[in-house]
């Protein structure tokens, strides 16, 4: 089977798009809605939301998370802040400007229908955020406060101290509670999901394993909608959290589920440096840190004394040498690339090497300890708890990570996949970022799919389904599901290798940070391309797993997962060759500008590069939707 | 530097505990006390010993999945730090670590030191929320929210429900956690259409799992984001305002 | 359904920790219903306590006035039974007072009875190493111990000077306050006996004067640092003036 890539996009005056298209679609009736059982994945923003907002619309709703309470998603994490076009602060910020940033920052390869409908609801969501209780950051006249951002012109974020993706996401765990107490959620912790099951083409269910009992068993439902996250735990290291993971995605993608861009992956510029080789994971300091701080390494190579002893004329604020317009505020891939340019050049700093300064000493001396500790105090002391520097003394160290992945399931403008009746949301689908993601705009895009998308679009699936039942999970699809699955945690458990699940993924991680990191090139790509098979086949036969199957067994969740990530990467890094340019976070050394900026290729690759699984062995099928720009015209970025 | 842990481990929610001692050496004080485990568990599987199953999700202190009782203190002996933000720098080399999961009915036990704490989803169920169903939302500057209230609003709001406040207690109470989610929203203007419902729903399902308070004042020690025991204060009194208001409400909805 | 109804039912059926208390079948009408809950019944301990200590406190200014000598004392001894006289006959105030403060004391130890089940319920197996406590102070975790030596103090005393009971003082007359207290705290057993009592309820009072305030929900970021020195201060007067009577009575500057 092949499939089309049907985007559904909506044409018209773009303005209008997103209402045509809803007044459009066809309704199910209220008392219709009890009769379909929608099942969602994840419990992240973009789940929460969308479990709560269908199930106050009346749809039966069954929920699964593998953490041990919602609350625990990787959203909780965010820090920095959430984009909407609310205007607020008369700067000028409009739908259409955030619209055009948005567009422009994912360098040109997201879909301009998408993105627009994005910058529209931004503004919904804020109003539904205050009206659940999140305590967003108040100016003394009690007004909201915002922030800029990321770079961005305007004034338009909206932030709770640090701590922003962990308030969006109690408001939707909240409102989520809400329905599991009336019932109309059925929530599943420590569920995880193992596989999407099909039956004639559409998706009728999932295959889960719970976490504690270890028992495999299945739900049915009219539609599944996938919340689950992003993938950048492919490169092992990185700022997500320990358990993020791909398989749902992935385990979707190989029942048919398009897989598009997998290349497009966001290195954040402000990470504290990993110390040592048992770095488990990565922590993000806020870019909020670059509105104050001023990034500088020594000009000298090897240069061993302690920052205080460097003077000014033998440091390098290479940011605003080479980009005097934005300076240290310039993008993160920019930034990112800069820094790795420094330290491979070999001016990093620190005991490993492997960092570059971000300096507060100006900022305090210019608006006072007290003013910089109002603004960046916690993210100080969470600096200093991890180093055990303090960086009211010293400069902070800091490297880029990866942080976030543009990349993921292919999806129409209903976020539906390539599977009728399975739906991708949040971070887990290939989404409106195009190939670079502006900061803020994550949490705004996981609430955006969550409270205001899915909702509406479901309804234009479901209706067409009105009066069939649910196919039981008694039927063979599921059973056999059900049965490749243990078939799976037996296979594993009788491995009986020597080397740990962590042993192979860390390893895994250094293959992709090296090839498919910030700078690519075709000789590396090739490498990863030969080296993930190898590894992953020995992987598969040397990988120990201990403990039994039927009590929580942390191996065993993993070994499945890494699994998938072998499966991942090598798409990725045959993504990333195929595409011939340099775009957002995806940078071909063979293609930059002489300043070393991205060198984009619009004639041959303005699409959205969507494989389809082939099964076991046999390379993915690439696919292309062809992206057309009417309003936001192809310009080169430039940030001098 | 060279530790020895001293370590619970306990198969399952019925089968007996145990400690276990084990010597971990080549640790650097860089660590975090959380990747010393991951070092200790890795070197298990070499030697064919299933690993230590502990709980951890971000490692930064946010997500409120981590949590061990070490040396007696929830979270370990770092002042409103997170386990997953405790590092090893706060130990001294040849020091013996004592690490046991939390211990309260309303916390069994899964797996070594990996607890349940599904009874706080269960508090914020009974009503820590504001009904606004997706839509009808009011633009966010209609009601201006003083500054102050919304910073008060927001210190409640930070509790990670890491549930370190029950296994501190000396009393298993979980009324840190409960007062902090039902005060962030009752001290919120949109909060308070369902406020007294709010408080005797969630301090009354807090009591089917845990313990009562004697302001003991152990959780404000314990709480990673140092929510305060004002806080249970506050919750006292709206508790029993509650109970005079719901009684005047219902009298009002039939007379 | 508002969330008011929330019932066990209304958890989430894979919230699979089951309730460890039990809610009261049936919901008492207002106010009794408070004493139905946890939360509640602190409160009530909070009331009692503070009628307890208004008690303790008057009685130790009464029994200051030892001091001034026999006539005095006795006077105010018989100047309790004489409250109130004529409009209500004799020692009926007094009677009512007592009323009063049995009350107390039983609703102040039921209470104080029941958290401690619930409490020793939310945590059945202990944690295995030792603790190490930060804010819990040994006041506040002996408060069980404290307030039960009161209580026993409390039947000697009770025996010792108002009943009068042969065994425990031979010498007791009635409407004799003031013999019977000197002669009574005259013996080194006996004063130790009330030296160790005050001295468990100034332990039980330093935590408890400043715990209430919690239980009562008064709290004002501004004053509450007033709170603790209140309980402090308040716990010092009442060990200082009750203890300062037997050492007094057993250096003879009492009695003799
Ligand atoms: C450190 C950090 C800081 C960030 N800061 C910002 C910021 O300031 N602004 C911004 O806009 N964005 C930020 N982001 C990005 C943003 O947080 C995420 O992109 C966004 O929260 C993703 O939300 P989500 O709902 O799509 O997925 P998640 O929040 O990751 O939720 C995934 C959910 O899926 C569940 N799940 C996954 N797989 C399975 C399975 N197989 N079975 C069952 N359940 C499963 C998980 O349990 C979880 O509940 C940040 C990201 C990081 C890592
Ligand atoms: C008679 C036996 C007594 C017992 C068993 C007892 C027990 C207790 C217990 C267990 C507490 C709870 C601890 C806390 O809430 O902080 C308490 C609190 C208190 N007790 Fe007692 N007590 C007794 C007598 C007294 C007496 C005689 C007084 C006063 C003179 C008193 C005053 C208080 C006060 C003020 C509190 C604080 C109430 C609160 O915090 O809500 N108690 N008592
Ligand atoms: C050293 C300290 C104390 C002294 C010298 C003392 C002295 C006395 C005396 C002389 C009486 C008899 C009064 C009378 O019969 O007219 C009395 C009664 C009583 N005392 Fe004390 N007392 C002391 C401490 C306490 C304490 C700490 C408590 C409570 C916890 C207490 C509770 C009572 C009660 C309940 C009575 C009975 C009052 C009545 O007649 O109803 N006493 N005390
Ligand atoms: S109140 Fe503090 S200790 Fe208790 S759950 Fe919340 S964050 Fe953890
Ligand atoms: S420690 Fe326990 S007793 Fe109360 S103040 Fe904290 S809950
Ligand atoms: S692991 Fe998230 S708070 Fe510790």
């Amino acid at each position: 089977m092949s499939i089309t890539l049907d985007a559904n996009a909506p044409t018209g005056p773009i303005e209008d798009r997103w209402d045509n298209h809803k007044f459009s679609m066809k309704l199910v009736n209220p008392n219709n809605k009890r009769k379909f059982d929608v099942i969602v994945v994840g419990t992240g923003l973009a789940g929460a939301a969308a479990s709560a907002s269908l199930a106050q619309l009346g749809y039966n709703v069954k929920t699964f998370t593998f953490h041990d309470s919602p609350r625990r998603a990787h959203s909780i994490a965010a820090q920095g802040g959430i984009n909407a076009a609310k205007n607020y602060k008369n700067d000028g910020d409009s739908i259409y400007r955030l619209f055009y940033d948005t567009v422009k920052g994912g360098d040109f390869r997201a879909r301009e229908s998408n993105v627009y409908r994005l910058a529209q609801v931004s503004v919904n969501i804020i109003d539904q955020c205050v009206a659940q209780g999140v305590p967003f950051a108040r100016e003394y006249g009690g007004l909201l406060d915002n922030r800029s951002f990321g770079g961005a012109q305007v004034s338009r974020t909206f932030y709770a101290r640090g701590q922003t993706g962990q308030q969006l996401l109690l408001g939707a765990y909240q409102a989520l509670m809400e329905q599991v107490y009336k019932g109309t959620v059925r929530l599943y912790t420590k569920t995880e999901m193992l596989d999407v099951v099909v039956k004639d083409g559409r998706a009728c269910g999932i295959v889960t394993r719970d976490l504690g009992t270890g028992e495999i068993t299945s739900h049915s439902a009219h539609a599944v909608v996938l919340c689950t996250g992003g993938y950048s735990n492919a490169f092992y290291l990185s700022t997500n959290a320990m358990n993020c993971n791909v398989t749902a995605a992935w385990r979707a993608h190989r029942k048919g589920a398009a897989f598009a861009n997998p290349c497009y992956t966001q290195i954040h510029p402000t990470c504290i440096p990993a110390s040592d080789e048992f770095q488990s994971k990565l922590t993000l300091m806020s870019e909020s840190l670059r509105n104050d701080g001023r990034i500088w390494v020594p000009t000298a190579f090897d240069d061993d004394r302690p920052a205080g002893q460097i003077p000014e004329s033998e440091r390098d604020y290479y940011l605003e040498r080479k980009y005097p317009a934005f300076g240290n505020l310039v993008p993160r891939d920019v930034a990112s690339r800069n820094a790795k340019t420094v330290v491979d050049e070999g001016r990093g700093i620190g005991p490993l090497k492997n960092g570059v300064y971000l300096d507060f000493s100006d900022a305090i001396n210019r608006l006072g300890e007290a003013t910089v500790r109002e603004r960046y105090g916690n993210l100080f002391d969470m600096y200093e708890r991890i180093t055990g520097e303090n960086p009211y003394q010293v400069p902070m160290r800091i490297y880029p990570a990866t942080h976030y992945t543009m990349g993921g399931l292919w999806v129409d403008y209903n976020l539906m996949t390539t599977i009728p009746g399975l739906y991708a949301a949040g971070e887990a689908n290939f989404s409106d970022h195009g190939a670079n993601r502006l900061g803020a705009s994550a949490l705004m895009q996981g609430l955006a799919d969550g409270y205001f998308v899915v909702p509406y679009t479901i309804g234009d699936y479901l209706a067409g389904q009105l009066g069939d039942p649910v196919v039981p999970t008694s039927d063979p699809v599921f059973q056999q599901a059900e049965q490749a699955q243990r078939d799976d945690v037996s296979r594993w458990l009788s491995i009986g290798g020597t080397k740990s699940v962590d042993h192979y993924h860390r390893e895994l991680g250094k293959i992709v940070w090296d090839n498919i990191g910030m700078a690519r090139d075709r000789v590396g790509l090739e490498k990863a391309i030969s080296e993930i098979p190898a590894l992953r086949d020995e992987f598969r036969k040397n990988v120990r797993v201990l403990g039994s199957a039927d009590t929580v067994n942390q191996s065993l969740e993993k070994v499945g997962r890494v699994d998938d990530f072998f499966e991942l990467a090598e798409l990725m890094a045959r993504d990333a060759l195929h595409r011939e340019e340099s775009c957002g976070g995806h940078f071909r050394v063979e293609h930059q500008t002489e300043e070393g900026e991205a060198q984009r290729d619009d004639e041959h690759f303005a699409y959205v590069a969507a494989w389809e699984w082939q099964g076991e062995g046999t390379p993915q099928v690439l696919h292309k939707e062809p992206l057309e720009f009417e309003y936001v015209h192809l310009t080169q970025r430039s940030y001098k | 530097m060279r530790i020895t842990v001293k370590v619970w481990r306990q198969d399952g929610p019925a089968a007996p505990g145990r400690f276990e001692t084990h010597e971990v050496d080549g640790i650097s004080d860089e660590m975090s006390f959380l990747e010393m485990l991951d070092v200790l568990n890795e070197r298990l599987i070499e030697a064919g010993t299933e690993p230590i199953c502990f709980d951890s999700d971000c490692r930064e202190g946010i997500c409120g999945t981590c949590g061990l009782m070490i040396n007696g203190q929830a979270h370990g002996p770092q002042k409103s730090t997170a386990t997953c933000q405790l590092h090893m720098r706060k130990f001294t080399d040849g020091e013996t670590i004592t690490i046991e999961p939390w211990r309260a009915a309303g916390f069994p036990i899964m797996k070594d030191l990996m607890v349940d704490r599904a009874p706080l989803d269960a508090i914020v169920e009974a009503g820590g929320f504001i009904s606004a169903d997706t839509g009808g939302a009011p633009d966010a500057n209609l009601i201006p929210i003083p500054k102050p209230v919304a910073d008060a609003a927001m210190d409640a709001a930070a509790c990670i429900g890491c549930g370190a406040c029950v296994a501190a207690c000396p009393n298993g109470a979980a009324n840190l956690f409960t007062s902090a989610k039902l005060m962030h929203l009752n001290l919120l203007p949109q909060g308070q259409a369902q406020r007294w419902q709010r408080a005797e729903a969630m301090v009354e399902t807090m009591e089917e799992f845990f313990g009562s308070c004697t302001n003991h004042g152990e959780c404000q020690e314990a709480c990673p984001k140092e929510i305060s025991i004002d806080f249970i204060a506050l919750m006292n009194r709206d508790y029993v305002k509650a109970k005079v208001k719901n009684r005047k409400l219902a009298g009002q909805v039939f007379p | 359904m508002t969330a008011t109804q929330s019932a066990p039912g209304a958890l989430t059926p894979n919230i699979d920790v089951k309730p460890v208390q039990k809610r009261p079948r049936r919901r008492a009408p207002f106010p009794l219903d408070l004493y139905q809950t946890a939360v509640g019944k602190k409160w009530v301990m909070a009331v009692t306590g503070i009628g307890l200590m208004g008690f303790v406190f008057a009685h130790m200014i009464g029994n200051l006035k030892m001091y001034l000598g026999p006539e005095e004392f006795n006077h105010y001894a018989e100047f309790l039974r004489e409250l109130l006289v004529p409009i209500l006959p004799r020692t009926v105030a007094l009677w009512l007072m007592r009323i009063g403060l049995i009350v107390f004391f039983a609703l102040h130890m039921h209470a104080a009875y029941s958290l401690t089940i619930m409490n020793r319920k939310a945590r059945p197996t202990t944690y295995q190493s030792r603790r190490d406590y930060i804010a819990a102070n040994w006041a506040s975790r002996s408060m069980r111990v404290t307030g039960i030596i009161v209580a026993l103090f409390l039947l000697f005393h009770l025996a010792d000077l108002t009943w009068g009971i042969g065994f425990i003082n031979s010498a007791f007359e009635r409407g004799e306050a003031y013999e019977n207290v000197t002669y009574s705290l005259g013996r080194p057993l006996v004063a130790a006996i009330y030296i160790v009592a005050n001295l468990a309820l100034g332990v039980h009072l330093f935590h408890g004067s400043w715990s209430l305030f919690q239980s009562l929900g008064i709290n004002n970021p501004k004053y509450n640092r007033l709170r603790k020195q209140f309980a402090a201060a308040f716990a010092t007067i009442i060990v200082v003036g009750n203890v300062s009577f037997p050492i007094m009575i057993l250096a003879g500057v009492v009695g003799k």
